[in-house]
């Protein structure tokens, strides 16, 4: 069943708002009303997908979010590489969020650049009890002995901070002073803030608007300014994805000076200011600062998406509109020099993959960016949701992407999930760790949209290719057709075969 | 153009192409303002130096690359070993998603478990309505048999009082007033992950064999003939278990493992997906109370549990996740005693198989020196286990070890010849290990994946045992306890000296000598 064949839509349709009915059923009263309101199917025409979003979960439902710290230390921060990221609080959350999230990097990790370590206060009860204030100046004292050529320090608050009044602002401010004004940046990323990662995104977001760049007014670029400098906005270097996005606006005859923050340095986030355009990828988690830099520096921003040829063609073309022609040539020439590997690609993936469907789940902008990708390949995406979207989200998902009929999941509970895919049957679920192998156990072909699940790049046309390889190797996969038992098929009569 | 469609080149290839390397170089020559090669030449070898290490061993405050987690990771660990049971994590919802995270990239299964989703307001009010709502919604949607209920550090730091929210989310209609609901605080600023197995497992026992938080009368026990079983937080539950069981069926033991997650974290993909599969039976899980006895198979997982299930009248005997020869003969003739049963010849053929091994191999391993690290039992069992191969452990450390730990490991260090000059090191994190490999100069590391920065900054081959395990597949299916596990680390260990041997002797027309075919 297939949301992209118009004879059908009616009964799609029909199906979906059924299948929302019945696992409504499951609830309380109350929780089943508020389950409601993130749960549709997509109209065409209407200007959002219609579910409320970007509210608290519901207790004890097994959501998929994480939290603000989440959203701070292990997407915006974690990744600028020659900083030290201090966990502070107890040892858990950097613990897990240590180096899983694959934003590469070039550096002598443990020497000038930091990316792939765990830093943390490892909170006792002593600190609870008394504070944990002290123990963070020392902390930064030893960190300057031990490591002495970062380039900054972040303090990344756990849950504990906020609760027991730390002043990690006054410790910051004050080691600052000491170490000749070393950027140390406090960041109120506590996990029970907000809802979601969302709003670490956010808190990270004006960490950097307050404790770098106010910081850094006046302070001169390493480098010359010119005409075609822009910034590489939320993107995290999953796999190496901005440098396959960097290479293509270098390509078109643009200077990337910055890379926000994948493989990204602290002398990238303070020239950031001088870009002529901020080019933004992931705008959940970065619109914050962009909409900044353009109010306080009149940098104009522009989104983007590199998934998929058309997209990025759509893109670059875009991109290039807020230059001069040169630009725009050299925009097309990019196109045009990428059109046959791309039609090879598609040549080779797409008679593999045209009709399968696909649901996601996802974060930030993959549950609508990855959706070009897949029609570029022939295949149609029948339901998605974000994990931590906001109605901007799913204006842009609805206005831009998803087709009439598609079932619409937000903050989307594993009950949920689990029986939307049993009943929808896609041919590949998109997802993260927790659910794939859920979807796995059930003969549901998966790939991580995460964690490109090891993989990647996905962005960019390099990037493509290697998202069709993916896709065609999770599908086409001999497994599936293995996985149900031969002899429990009620037509098998192994006795009788047996017996010949 | 580098990328080639009938040849994809992913993230292996692609960015050693001469395009991206010129990117990479570009980028950090003009933007990324660093410091130059040779300073950062300098404090590389700077790093490496007994100066160093002193410097590293003096901080009092700075944790680096600990090798360890929280305790509520212990509790969600220690509660899916139950009939149905969800574990259902009182706090901040993100540190669930961890948990969650964390144990299906080592066992590369499904993780079950909620968060009560605690934020701003619970912080200031407290979490009761989350507790009240999130039970609620858990029993209706998930249909467990059992709730089991720990904490995040959120929850501890304001001061939840589990025992009367759960009372009162019975009293409001939560879950029915029979339903069983156990409890732990696991504050994540106590201890770690092995504390909070302890507390986990201690709150699911004390609530069955006490009288479920004064709603029923404490069992009273009545001694029979079986044993029950704790494996303690273990990476390699799922083949130590079914090992265990299977000796203890060839034994004729009759057994009660207390927290069996063997199944839950090994289902099949058939086309089903089975939240809940195995497990202990609620029934069984009452019913260990009137157990002869009760083997730990990890002392330092059960600090608190070992002496609560004393307490009741049972005879406890506690290992130090027992791996090699001798450990496991204490093992299975503690395991005898205890059941009044006899061993029979096939565990002696199978010991005397596993002498035949490590007398075919131990060259490859004697006077070779490791330094070792995890949790605290499991550094015991393999410290053990590596002087038996004739290897010498002179370093062993554990993040989550105390001194009293250390003192333990001495003692083991000094009832061998292998042992003069070992040392370790408890409390201590891995950015002290780099230094200690530095110093000490080990031929072998052995540590869970993290190990594999320690090996590239350093040059010592890391062999993977420990938790979690991210970067090698299934190694949780295979033991490390009884004589097949043993084994198996045994061929762990060699097979990584095996291909360190070829790795380093493949140099054509110079180290042709010692390319050796037959080892």
């Amino acid at each position: 069943m297939s949301v992209s064949n118009p004879t059908d839509i009616a009964e799609v349709k029909e199906r979906n708002r059924a299948l929302i009915q019945e696992v409504l059923a499951v609830y309380p009263e109350k929780t089943a009303k508020r389950r409601a309101k993130h749960l549709n199917v997509h109209e065409e025409g209407k200007s959002d997908c219609g579910v409320k979003s970007n509210i608290k979960s519901i207790p004890g439902v097994m959501t998929i979010r994480g939290c603000a710290y989440a959203g701070s230390k292990g997407v915006v921060w974690g990744p600028i590489k020659d900083m030290i990221h201090i966990s502070h609080g107890p040892v858990g959350c950097g613990q897990y969020s240590w180096a899983s999230r694959r934003n590469y990097y070039v550096g002598t990790t443990g020497i000038d650049t930091f990316g792939t370590m765990q830093f943390t206060s490892d909170f006792q009860e002593k600190d609870i009890v008394f504070g944990g204030d002290k123990k963070l100046a020392k902390i930064i004292d030893e960190i300057q002995q031990l490591f002495p050529l970062n380039k900054g320090i972040s303090v990344q608050s756990e849950c504990p901070i906020g609760l027991i009044g730390d002043d990690i602002e006054a410790v910051s401010k004050a080691k600052s002073r000491e170490y000749d004004g070393k950027t140390i940046v406090p960041v109120r990323c506590e996990g029970f803030r907000g809802v979601s990662q969302s709003l670490g995104h956010h808190i990270a977001n004006d960490a950097i608007r307050d404790w770098v760049f106010d910081k850094s007014e006046g302070k001169a670029p390493a480098f010359e300014p010119s005409p075609y400098d822009v910034a590489i906005i939320g993107d995290y270097n999953i796999g190496g994805d901005a440098w396959s996005s960097r290479i293509l606006l270098e390509e078109m005859g643009l200077r990337v000076i910055a890379q926000w923050s994948g493989d990204g340095t602290i002398a990238e986030l303070e020239a950031t200011p001088k870009a002529k355009l901020n080019v933004l990828h992931c705008y959940r988690s970065m619109n914050y600062i962009s909409r900044h830099m353009e109010e306080k520096y009149g940098t104009p921003w522009v989104e983007y998406n590199f998934f998929g040829p058309s997209k990025i063609a759509e893109s670059l073309r875009k991109i290039a509109s807020y230059f001069d022609e040169k630009i725009q040539a050299g925009a097309e020439a990019v196109i045009a020099k990428y059109q046959p590997l791309m039609q090879a690609v598609i040549d080779k993936y797409k008679p593999r993959l045209a009709g399968k469907t696909v649901m996601l789940y996802v974060g930030g902008l993959r549950p609508r960016h990855v959706i070009g990708a897949y029609e570029d390949l022939g295949m149609n995406v029948v339901g998605t949701g974000y994990e931590f979207g906001h109605n901007d989200d799913y204006q842009r998902t609805a206005q831009h992407y998803v087709k009439d009929g598609t079932l619409i999941y937000d903050d989307v509970t594993g009950y949920e999930f689990e029986k939307f895919v049993e009943t929808v049957k896609p041919d590949l679920v998109g997802s993260g760790i927790k659910e794939k192998y859920v979807f796995q156990k059930m003969g549901v072909p998966f790939r991580q949209m995460h964690s490109w699940d090891y993989s990647g790049p996905y962005h960019g046309y390099d990037g493509f290719a290697i998202f069709a390889r993916d896709m065609d190797m999770a599908i086409n996969s001999p497994v599936w057709k293995m996985a149900p038992t031969p002899w429990k098929d009620s037509g098998s009569d192994y006795l009788a075969i047996a017996a010949e | 153009m580098p990328q080639d469609p009938n040849q994809v080149k992913d993230h292996f290839t692609l960015f050693r192409e001469p395009e991206y390397k010129e990117l990479i170089a570009n980028k950090r020559a003009k933007f990324e303002g660093r410091h130059d090669v040779a300073e950062v030449e300098r404090v590389v070898e700077w790093a490496k130096t007994e100066e160093y290490k002193e410097l590293n061993f003096s901080r009092e405050a700075l944790t680096v690359n600990p090798a360890k987690a929280c305790q509520p990771l212990g509790a969600v660990f220690a509660a899916v070993g139950f009939e149905k049971t969800l574990p259902f994590v009182h706090g901040s919802q993100g540190c669930v998603a961890y948990y969650r995270s964390h144990f299906s990239r080592h066992f590369k299964e499904p993780t079950s478990c909620v968060s009560s989703s605690m934020t701003e307001d619970a912080a200031v009010f407290g979490g009761l309505n989350n507790m009240i709502d999130g039970l609620a919604n858990t029993y209706s949607m998930y249909k467990p048999a059992m709730i089991a209920v720990s904490t995040t550090c959120m929850a501890e730091v304001i001061g939840d009082d589990l025992n009367a929210f759960i009372k009162t989310a019975k009293e409001k209609g939560s879950v029915p007033e029979e339903f069983d609901v156990p409890f732990a605080h696991t504050p994540a600023f106590v201890g770690s992950h092995v504390t909070g197995y302890d507390n986990a497992m201690k709150g699911i026992l004390e609530h069955f064999w006490d009288g479920k938080a004064k709603t029923v009368p404490a069992l009273v026990r009545q001694p029979n003939a079986k044993i029950n079983f704790l494996g303690g937080f273990d990476g390699y539950t799922v083949g130590n278990l079914r090992e265990v069981k299977r000796i203890f069926e060839t034994m004729k033991v009759e057994y009660t493992i207390l927290g069996d997650n063997s199944d839950v974290w090994d289902t099949p993909t058939d086309g089903e997906f089975r939240m809940y599969d195995g497990g202990t039976t609620l029934e069984d899980a009452a019913n260990a109370v009137h157990a002869r006895a009760t083997i730990s198979m990890q002392e330092y997982c059960t600090e608190k549990t070992l002496p609560f299930i004393a307490n009741h009248g049972h005879e406890t005997v506690a290992f130090n996740s027992p791996i090699g020869i001798e450990a496991t003969d204490r093992f299975i003739m503690e395991v005898a005693r205890l059941a009044g049963v006899e061993i029979p010849d096939s565990l002696a053929r199978e010991r005397g198989r596993l002498v035949d091994a490590i007398a075919d191999s131990n060259a490859h391993i004697h006077g070779k020196k490791f330094a070792i690290y995890g949790d605290p039992d499991l550094c015991y069992g393999l410290a053990q286990f590596i002087m038996e191969l004739g290897g010498e452990p002179i370093v062993v450390l554990s993040t989550n070890g105390g001194k009293a730990w250390a003192a333990k490991m001495q003692d083991l260090f000094d009832s061998s010849p292998f042992g003069a000059g070992c040392k370790a090191y408890p409390g201590k994190d891995l950015w002290h290990m780099r230094s200690l490999l530095f110093t000490e100069k080990p031929d072998f590391l052995i540590g869970n994946t993290y190990g594999k920065y320690l090996e590239r900054d350093t040059g010592v081959p890391l062999i993977r045992l420990g938790f979690p395990i991210f970067d090698r597949h299934h190694k949780h299916r295979y033991p490390i306890w009884g004589y097949q596990g043993a084994l198996n680390v045994l061929v762990t260990i060699l097979d990584r000296i095996f291909e360190h041997m070829d790795a380093t002797t493949d140099g054509i027309a110079t180290t042709d000598y010692s390319f050796d075919i037959i080892r």
